[in-house]
C-alpha cells in the first residue's frame, strides 16, 4: 500500500470514527447513569432508522418531521423500557441486567422482523452522496458528512450535560445517586432521562448507517462491534469514546486496507482483548476501587 | 409425602437420593429414558437429544456462571472448539470414548485462556472480553479451512463401537444420554466438594473468598476450565449429532441462548440447567406447533415463525428476570412443598 492510499485509508477511518463515537456515546450514557451496557443498543439503533423509514417512504412526511417522529417515537419506546423492564431488575446481579438487556433485544429484533420483514430496504437518502476530492484522495461523502453530524450531537449533548439544569443533575445522579437523592434530584427522572437520550442517540445513528448502507434487521449487529470503542474509551468516559472512536476507526479501516473486509470482524474483538488485559478502565474511564 | 425423614447417619446425610420415594422416582425416570426411543417415535427421540447435548452445555456454563459467577458470553465458541476437535479425531477413525473426553480437554485448554481475563475483571467487563473471545473463536472456526472446512464446514464420520454403528438419532441417543448422565452426576458431586464449594465463595463475594483462603486465580480458571470441558464434550456430541458442522452452528445466538437456558432454569442449580435447556428446546417446538395450527386461518403464518419466536425467547428472559429471578427450579420446589405434607393441610 502506498502511502497515498494509506493516507486515504486513514482519512476515512477517521471519518468514521465519528459514527463509532456516536454510538459509543449510547453505550456511555446508559452505562453512566444506570451502571448497565445496553446490549440491546443496536436494536435501538435499528427500531429508530425504522421509524424514520416509515414516517418518510411509508407516511410521505418530509425528511425532518420523519427525522423528529422517528425520535418521539424511540424515546416513547425507551421510556416504556426504562418503567418497565429496567427499573424492576435496580440492584440486581449484573448477568441478570446484562440478559435482560439481550433480552429486550431479542425482542425488539423479532417485531421489527415481524412487523417490516427481513429484507434489505432502501432507506432514503441523507447525507449527500457527492464524494470529496482531495487531489488523489477520495472520501465518500455519507462518511465524511456523517463524522460532523455525529460531532454535532456528541457537542451538543456535551453542552447540554454541560449548562443545563437538567443535565446537571443527570451528572449528579450518575456519579452518584443516593446523594444527588438526598439534596432532592428525582434519580428515576434522570435515569429515565437518560434511557431516552440514549435511545435518541441510537435512532440517530441508526438513520445514518441505514442510509449508507441499507436498512434491514441485521443493522442492530453493527453495535456490538462499537464496545471496542466503549471499552477503549472508558466505559464512563465521553471524552474517551470521541478518541476511541476515532482510533478504532481508523484501525479498523487501516486493516482493511491491509487484509480487506474480512479484517473488520476481527480488529474490533481483538482491541478489546488487549484492552482489557493491559488497562481495563479505558483510555480515560475511572478506575472502580473495590471493598469489602 | 415425605416423613421420618431424619438423617440419622452420615451415609444417609450424604446420599444424593436421600429418601425412598426419590430414589423410585429416578428409577422409573431413569427406565423412561432408556427405553424413550422406542416408544417416542423419532421426532420426539430428536428433541431428546437435542435437550441432551443442549442441557451438557447449559450445566458448563452453569459452573461458570451460575455457581462461580463469572459471565461468559462465549460458551458456544468453547462447545465450537470441542466439535471440530472430536471431528477432526473422528476423521483420524479414533474411537468417540476417547474422541470426546479429548475434545473436553482441547476446549477446557481454550477456556482456560478465554478465562484469564477474568483474573484482573469481572462482571459486565468481563462478558465484553468473553464476547471479544466468542467472535474471536468464530473467525478462526471460518478461516482456518484445514481444519474446520472453512464456511462450509466439516462432515463428522458417525460414532462407532466396535461394529455398532451409530447412525440414527435412535442410536445417538444412548451415547448423549450415557454423557450427560455422567456429566450431571459429576456436576452434581463437584459442588459438594472443596472445588465446588469455593467456586461458590467466589461468585458471593471474591474478595471475601481470597481472604477465607481460596486461591481465586485457580478457582476461577478451573472454573473456566470445567464449564468449557462440558461445552466441549457437548460440541462434540452435536458433531456427532448433526454430522455436518459449519461455523454457523456456534455464533453468538447460541452463547445466549445458554445464558437464557440457565436463567429460565434457575442459576446455580443442576437441576436448573437440566429444566433450563428442556424448556428453551421445547418450547420452539410448541410455538412451531401453534403457528402450524394458524395456518388453518392465515395461510402465511409460517414466514412469522422465525420472528415470532425471537421475540418469546425475548420475552421469556425478560419475564423469568422480573418475575422468577431463580427460575424454573423455584417453581418446582414450590410444587414439591405443596406436596410434603400433601394430603394434610401445610
Amino acid at each position: 500500500m502506498d502511502w497515498i492510499s494509506f493516507i486515504e485509508f486513514s482519512l476515512i477511518g477517521l471519518f468514521s470514527g465519528g459514527l463509532l463515537a456516536l454510538v459509543a456515546l449510547g453505550f456511555v450514557l446508559v452505562y453512566k447513569g444506570t451502571r448497565a451496557i445496553n446490549f440491546a443498543m443496536g436494536e435501538f439503533m435499528m427500531l429508530g432508522a425504522y421509524l424514520v423509514y416509515t414516517g418518510h417512504t411509508w407516511m410521505g412526511l418530509p425528511l425532518w418531521l420523519a427525522v423528529l417522529l422517528g425520535l418521539l417515537g424511540i424515546s416513547l419506546i425507551a421510556l416504556g423500557v426504562e418503567r418497565l423492564v429496567l427499573r424492576p431488575l435496580a440492584g440486581q446481579p449484573v448477568v441478570s441486567v446484562l440478559m435482560v438487556t439481550i433480552g429486550l433485544g431479542a425482542l425488539m429484533h423479532g417485531a421489527v422482523d415481524a412487523i417490516w420483514g427481513g429484507r434489505n430496504l432502501e432507506m432514503p437518502q441523507i447525507l449527500p452522496r457527492k464524494p470529496l476530492l482531495w487531489g488523489d484522495i477520495l472520501i465518500p461523502g455519507p462518511i465524511f458528512w456523517s463524522f460532523w453530524v455525529a460531532l454535532a450531537v456528541i457537542a451538543a449533548l456535551s453542552l447540554y450535560f454541560r449548562f443545563s439544569r437538567t443535565g446537571i443533575a443527570m451528572r449528579a445522579a450518575a456519579s452518584d445517586p443516593i446523594t444527588a437523592y438526598a439534596l432532592g434530584i428525582d434519580v428515576r427522572r434522570t435515569q429515565q432521562l437518560t434511557w431516552v437520550f440514549a435511545g435518541c442517540v441510537g435512532a440517530v445513528a441508526g438513520t445514518i448507517v441505514a442510509s449508507i448502507s441499507s436498512l434491514s434487521p441485521a443493522l442492530s449487529a453493527t453495535a456490538l462491534g462499537v464496545l471496542a470503542v466503549v471499552i477503549l474509551g472508558g466505559l464512563d468516559s465521553v471524552l474517551g469514546v470521541i478518541i476511541a472512536g476515532l482510533v478504532v476507526g481508523w484501525l479498523e479501516s487501516i486493516a482493511v486496507g491491509y487484509f480487506g473486509g474480512k479484517a473488520r470482524d476481527l480488529v474490533p474483538y481483538l482491541v478489546v482483548l488487549a484492552i482489557l488485559m493491559i488497562r481495563p478502565y479505558g483510555l480515560l474511564g475511572t478506575r472502580d476501587i473495590e471493598r469489602l | 409425602m415425605r416423613i421420618g425423614d431424619f438423617r440419622a447417619s452420615y451415609a444417609h446425610d450424604e446420599a444424593l437420593l436421600a429418601t425412598p420415594v426419590q430414589r423410585s422416582w429416578m428409577i422409573g425416570f431413569v427406565l423412561l429414558v432408556l427405553v424413550f426411543p422406542w416408544i417416542g417415535g423419532s421426532y420426539l427421540t430428536y428433541l431428546a437429544c437435542l435437550t441432551g447435548i443442549h442441557l451438557i452445555a447449559a450445566m458448563g456454563l452453569n459452573i461458570v456462571t451460575g455457581y462461580a459467577g463469572q459471565i461468559s458470553l462465549g460458551h458456544a465458541a468453547f462447545m465450537g472448539v470441542g466439535c471440530y476437535t472430536v471431528a477432526a479425531l473422528a476423521r483420524m477413525e479414533i474411537p468417540f470414548y476417547l474422541a470426546l473426553p479429548v475434545g473436553g480437554l482441547i476446549s477446557a485448554l481454550v477456556g482456560i485462556v478465554v478465562g484469564i481475563p477474568s483474573l484482573r475483571i469481572k462482571g459486565l467487563y468481563l462478558a465484553v472480553a468473553t464476547l471479544a473471545a466468542q467472535f474471536i473463536l468464530i473467525f478462526v472456526f471460518r478461516e482456518w479451512d484445514s481444519v474446520t472446512g472453512g464456511v462450509r464446514g466439516v462432515n463428522v464420520p458417525p460414532a462407532q463401537l466396535g461394529t455398532w454403528i451409530f447412525n440414527t438419532e435412535g442410536e445417538i441417543y444412548y451415547v448423549i444420554m450415557a454423557c450427560a448422565f455422567i456429566l450431571l452426576l459429576g456436576a452434581r458431586n463437584l459442588f459438594r466438594t472443596y472445588i465446588g464449594r469455593s467456586f461458590i465463595a467466589i461468585r458471593d463475594k471474591d474478595i471475601s473468598a481470597e481472604v477465607l483462603g481460596i486461591d481465586l486465580f485457580r478457582g476461577k480458571l478451573l472454573a473456566f476450565a470445567l464449564g468449557s470441558f462440558y461445552a466441549g464434550v457437548a460440541g462434540g456430541l452435536m458433531g456427532y449429532f448433526y454430522r455436518a458442522i459449519t461455523p454457523e452452528h456456534f455464533t453468538l445466538t447460541l452463547s445466549v441462548f445458554y445464558l437464557a437456558a440457565i436463567i429460565v432454569g434457575g442459576l446455580g442449580t443442576v437441576l436448573g440447567a437440566i429444566l433450563g435447556a428442556a424448556f428453551m428446546v421445547l418450547v420452539p417446538e410448541a410455538l412451531r406447533g401453534v403457528v402450524s395450527l394458524v395456518t388453518v386461518w392465515a395461510p402465511n403464518a409460517m414466514a412469522l415463525l422465525s420472528p415470532v419466536r425471537e421475540m418469546v425467547f425475548g420475552a421469556l428472559i425478560i419475564g423469568f428476570l422480573i418475575f422468577e429471578p431463580h427460575g424454573l427450579v423455584e417453581m418446582w420446589r414450590r410444587v414439591r412443598r405443596f406436596f410434603h405434607l400433601w394430603p394434610f393441610k401445610t
